[in-house]
């Protein structure tokens, strides 16, 4: 079982249009930072210039978000899929 | 092309195709929400500059607090959505949203929020309760800093084009 982390579609331009990408690491910056090294372009869209995790980006465990876990520290294993998630809002803000 | 799309004068690059029940279907879910904002994903198919709608799955709005005018979809039902997906080879190509008796077009929150690169935002003006006008927008651009929304052609495929692209 491998650890894998669920690329979205903007982001896919970046992976070679996989859409699932395995990973190493037992924490989530640990498994990160294996995706931007096998796709170092993808590092400017998930982090800003003081590498925090952009505050738009969302990233899940499997269905929890890390945000209500251990943050970048949340611990992962093999067969957990990390899902990386822009977030979908707008509205006509009048 | 429906009658709401012919404000928009600017030249225009890009197609989103979506067959005539999706097409339906989205506007619908404007009314149904109406007066607050609907939202929801388009799932289908890039093709070159274009992308090819193949099924409209409305989310909820997880904005409580002022849902007439902001929108916003939940990461974790989106999880779901994509699975969904994937498992039928289709992929994330947009969104639409409402904007229950405003205008068709996009606002300054709703650039400011985009961050999907490449796909289609739709916007549907629903007025006292009924759908008037649907436009879509591409966002394009590589980063944040450059992103920008621009207006995209609908086609709106008839019952005998839906056959051909479902098949």
């Amino acid at each position: 079982m491998s650890l894998r982390v669920s690329i979205p579609t903007p982001l896919r331009r970046y992976t070679e249009g996989a859409g699932l990408i395995e990973v190493s690491g037992e924490s989530v910056a640990a498994a990160l930072q294996s995706l931007t090294e096998q796709y170092p372009p993808i590092k400017q869209h998930l982090y800003n210039d003081e590498g925090r995790l952009r505050s738009f980006v969302n990233v899940y465990v499997n269905d929890d978000d890390i945000r209500y876990l251990q943050k970048t520290e949340t611990v992962v294993r093999p067969g957990d899929v990390i899902s990386i998630v822009p977030s979908i809002a707008g509205g006509s803000g009048r | 092309m429906n009658d709401g799309c012919r404000e928009i004068e600017a030249e225009i690059n890009n197609m989103l195709t979506i067959k005539n029940a999706d097409y339906e279907q989205l506007r619908r879910h404007g009314e149904e929400t109406y007066p607050f904002e609907c939202c929801g994903v388009l799932l289908g198919q890039f093709t070159g500059q274009d992308r090819v709608v193949q099924e409209v799955v409305g989310c909820g709005n997880t904005r409580a607090d002022r849902p007439q005018d902001r929108y916003h979809i939940d990461p974790k039902e989106l999880i779901s959505v994509q699975r969904q997906a994937t498992g039928k080879g289709l992929e994330i190509v947009g969104f639409y949203h409402s904007h229950p008796d405003h205008p068709a077009r996009w606002s300054q929150t709703d650039l400011a929020e985009a961050h999907w690169l490449g796909c289609s935002y739709v916007i549907t003006s629903v007025d006292s309760g009924v759908a008037r006008d649907t436009n879509a927008f591409v966002l394009l651009g590589d980063t944040e800093e450059n992103k920008r929304l621009e207006n995209e052609e609908i086609h709106v495929a008839s019952p005998v084009e839906d056959r051909t692209i479902c098949r």
